[in-house]
């Protein structure tokens, strides 16, 4: 087998070495996956040719699962074990999902995150989610010829970090190498900026089937800058639903709908809503499941009356939005509507009101969010063209913090600090003799502790006795390209240290997502063992590569010891390679990543120093 | 960039995306592990730095620091009586405003804040480029910590107000 080669960024690679990847969005109501194929994006669809899958999972007794139309098709006959929306459910506790009012589901109080219970037994919703990105991972591996390389997959820019995790996790488990979390806004903007080659402010304003999100970008010469986002990750369509089944309820007196007729009244509003997009008045006639024979009605305006509140409320975020990236709405230069609520008139009215102009909407509001991640994908797999020398810039959403005394939340990163970032902060003892300090981690934007979300807790012992206020605790905070937090306490005057990768509570850890992985591919009747063999395989191939690549360029940056122990790790890499026991081939992965950290730095600090030296500033800012 | 206080932020913005472009993790993402950790600190300090330096206060503060000189915004809290004066007129003037919800009020005194943290502004730019009195520019940072604590108020304020 053939070494994978990579060039370097800014270099266009011969075709036959494309990598495959795709960007897929993981929607409340329905998910796409898509890929760039000869420099255009698009959607991928399913042999019917489809491009939308329902993110709607079945689950049966034998463990059978049915994704997409067919478990839509059943919602209404088997409400408890189909399972809709589950985006809705993911990193989130019992509490939480309550305020959906009922739902046909057996929840069950996991740790952290709700676990529902199925006709296969127990699912988390990052297993169901699994499911649904299984389904798009091999319609985009048959359609592509091979196995994927890796996957952009989107999240609303209003995920905390439980929900991202989640996401990551769900990801990783449908046997996906994910290259990047990216927010759905910020993906639009990639797809609708490069199609128009727009310059400009611009506010991206996302209603989908259960999330609001609202970024304000900034496009120039190829940087997409979000300057602020904001949101609300519990109101979208769905809602709007829940609005008309709930009108028809009280209208026609239907007293207490079991879970399927509410399944069916919801999918009848649903219906309803999207008529109501292109006609005035809409109906559809419907049979409860003790016979009742009902037709339903709805005018455009009961529905833009009974909506009003909820599309009301996706002002509130935009405003703070604006607020925090110090603009006004005549600063904005093109509204893009993303999401499939957008295509409510009601909707599209209330975003012209408040903007002062029409929004964009030449981009189908379904797809625009996958093909911004499969353009993103794309590069990042290393297949970078010509054209593709752009860069982005996103942020997090809410603000990070620490509980301090007084259960107060203590911010260390704020809101919309662009991403990667990294924050430290001292603290100090409370009482004289104190050994050990109880870190919690929140996020959000309230002062008290119990109003932000709590993500994680870990303490750090070992702090030598000393009087109150005398030790110094650094606690460092770095949030990732995803967008993912890790947490690292550090005693300054001893040095004990205790650092925690911020997994909520309910976060999966590796040696669960392996175990699962391998559960999942029993069933699936694959052998794990090739299966891991060969990942550990395209592995050890791209670190070979790049790192071959990495010495011819900048191999003068090392002395002869330097490299030989390079050399040594690449030649044990490439022993363990043509072996057949992957946790080998792994080991001397791990071994060499070590071995070439030094090494790494170097080359950084040599390409930033020849990116900028030699140049007068004022040049760098003609460029 | 030259270390002075005063900026011009299209060369700071221009230097901030070059850097960027060459050390941002997307550049990475198919690179060994230890380059993407290495691009991810490089990124980090490059939007930390360009943080400080776009933001006047932080940026004072940080050429302070280089300075020897220590801002003591929270131990020192002694204030000229003017300064003190404006101050209890303004606080009292925005809970005016906010008990009687008078929004049109806040975003007036806002403004009057802005005009008054553009003037301080100039007088750090003096106080740190052309007098290199670097006293007078900690006594400048105290007070526009206390003039941005009031524009937080007055956010905050008009918030559930609608704005």
């Amino acid at each position: 087998m053939a070494l994978l080669q990579i060039s370097e960024p800014g270099e266009s690679p011969e075709p036959h070495q494309r990598k495959l990847a795709v960007g897929i969005d993981l929607g409340t109501t329905h998910s796409l996956v898509a890929t760039v194929r000869s420099s255009v994006a698009e959607v991928i669809a399913d042999e019917e040719g489809r491009p939308l899958l329902p993110s709607i999972v079945r689950y049966f007794p034998d463990a059978r699962v049915e994704v997409g139309y067919p478990a839509r098709a059943a919602q209404a006959d088997d409400p408890a074990n189909t399972i809709v929306s589950v985006k809705r459910f993911m990193g989130r506790g019992v509490a939480d999902v309550a305020r959906y009012g009922a739902l046909p589901y057996r929840f069950r109080e996991a740790p952290g995150m709700v676990s529902i219970d199925t006709a296969a037994g127990a699912r988390s919703p990052v297993q169901v989610s699994a499911e649904i990105l299984k389904v798009l991972r091999d319609r985009a591996e048959r359609a592509m010829g091979g196995s994927l390389f890796g996957a952009v997959v989107t999240v609303p820019a209003y995920f905390d970090d439980a929900q991202r995790q989640a996401t990551k996790d769900a990801a990783r488990l449908a046997g996906l190498n994910v290259l990047r979390l990216l927010n759905e806004p910020t993906a639009a903007a990639i797809a609708y900026g490069l199609d128009h080659a727009s310059e400009g402010t611009f506010a991206i304003f996302d209603l989908g089937g259960g999330t609001f999100d609202i970024s304000i970008l900034k496009l120039t010469r190829g940087v997409f800058e979000v300057l602020a986002t904001n949101g609300d990750s519990a109101l979208g369509g769905d809602d709007f639903d829940q609005a008309i089944a709930t009108h028809w309820r009280v209208h026609h007196k239907i007293a207490d709908a079991r879970g399927g007729d509410t399944r069916r009244l919801l999918a009848a509003a649903r219906e309803v809503k999207e008529k109501l997009s292109a006609q005035t008045d809409a109906d559809i006639r419907i049979t409860l499941s003790y016979g009742q024979k009902l037709h339903l009605q709805l005018s455009r305006a009961e529905l833009e009356q009974m909506t009003a509140a909820l599309i009301q409320k996706t002002l509130g975020p935009t405003k703070k939005a604006l607020r925090d990236a110090k603009l006004d709405t005549k600063d904005i230069d093109g509204v893009v509507l993303v999401g499939g609520a957008t295509r409510m008139p009601g909707v599209q009215r209330a975003v012209e009101a408040f903007f002062g102009r029409v929004p964009l909407k030449d981009l189908d509001p379904d797809q625009v969010v996958a093909l911004g991640a499969a353009i993103q994908a794309n590069v990042l797999a290393g297949n970078r063209g010509a054209d593709d020398d752009w860069l982005l810039l996103d942020v997090i959403p809410l603000s990070l913090g620490l509980e301090t005394m007084g259960g107060l939340a203590e911010r260390v990163i704020p809101r919309n600090s662009t991403i990667p970032v990294a924050r430290a902060q001292e603290f100090t003892t409370f009482k004289d003799g104190q050994t050990a300090m109880a870190i919690h981690v929140v996020q959000g934007e309230r002062d008290l502790v119990a109003d932000n979300r709590s993500l994680a807790r870990f303490e750090l012992r070992g702090i030598p006795p000393m009087v109150a206020g005398a030790a110094r605790i650094q606690v460092t905070f770095q949030v990732d390209a995803d967008g993912l937090l890790n947490v690292s306490a550090r005693e300054k005057t001893t040095g004990i240290e205790s650092s925690v990768a911020v997994k909520p509570s309910y976060g999966l850890s590796d040696d669960e997502v392996a175990r699962m992985l391998q559960e999942g591919f029993a069933h699936a009747e694959e052998d794990r063992d090739t299966r891991a063999l060969a990942e550990q395989r395209v592995d050890a191939e791209s670190l070979l590569a790049a790192l071959r690549s990495a010495l011819e360029k900048d191999g003068g940056l090392l002395d002869a010891s330097e490299r030989a122990v390079l050399d040594r790790g690449m030649a044990e890499l490439e022993r363990a390679w043509s072996g057949t026991d992957h946790r080998v081939i792994k080991a001397a992965i791990e071994a060499l990543n070590r071995a070439s950290g030094d090494f790494a730095a170097r080359r950084m600090d040599r390409a930033v120093s020849g990116a900028l030296s030699g140049r007068s500033l004022d040049e760098v800012a003609r460029k | 960039m030259p270390v002075r206080y005063a900026v011009d932020p299209a060369r700071l913005e221009a230097g901030y995306r070059e850097l960027q472009s060459q050390v941002h993790p997307d550049r990475f993402a198919s690179a060994t592990e230890a380059d993407r950790r290495a691009a991810m600190q490089w990124a980090a300090a490059a939007n930390e730095a360009y943080r400080t330096l776009r933001d006047p206060v932080d940026r004072a503060r940080y050429l302070l620091g280089l300075k020897g000189f220590d801002t003591e915004e929270e131990t020192n809290t002694s204030m000229p009586a003017d300064f003190l004066m404006q101050q209890m007129e303004w606080r009292e003037a925005a809970s005016d405003a906010r008990a009687t919800r008078n929004a049109a009020a806040l975003e007036a005194l806002r403004r009057d804040l802005a005009v008054e943290q553009r003037e301080m502004v100039k007088q750090l730019e003096r106080a740190l480029d052309a007098d290199a009195n670097y006293e007078a520019g900690c006594s400048l940072v105290r007070k526009l910590r206390f003039l941005a604590k009031l524009d937080e108020e007055i956010d905050e304020a008009l918030e559930p107000l609608g704005h």
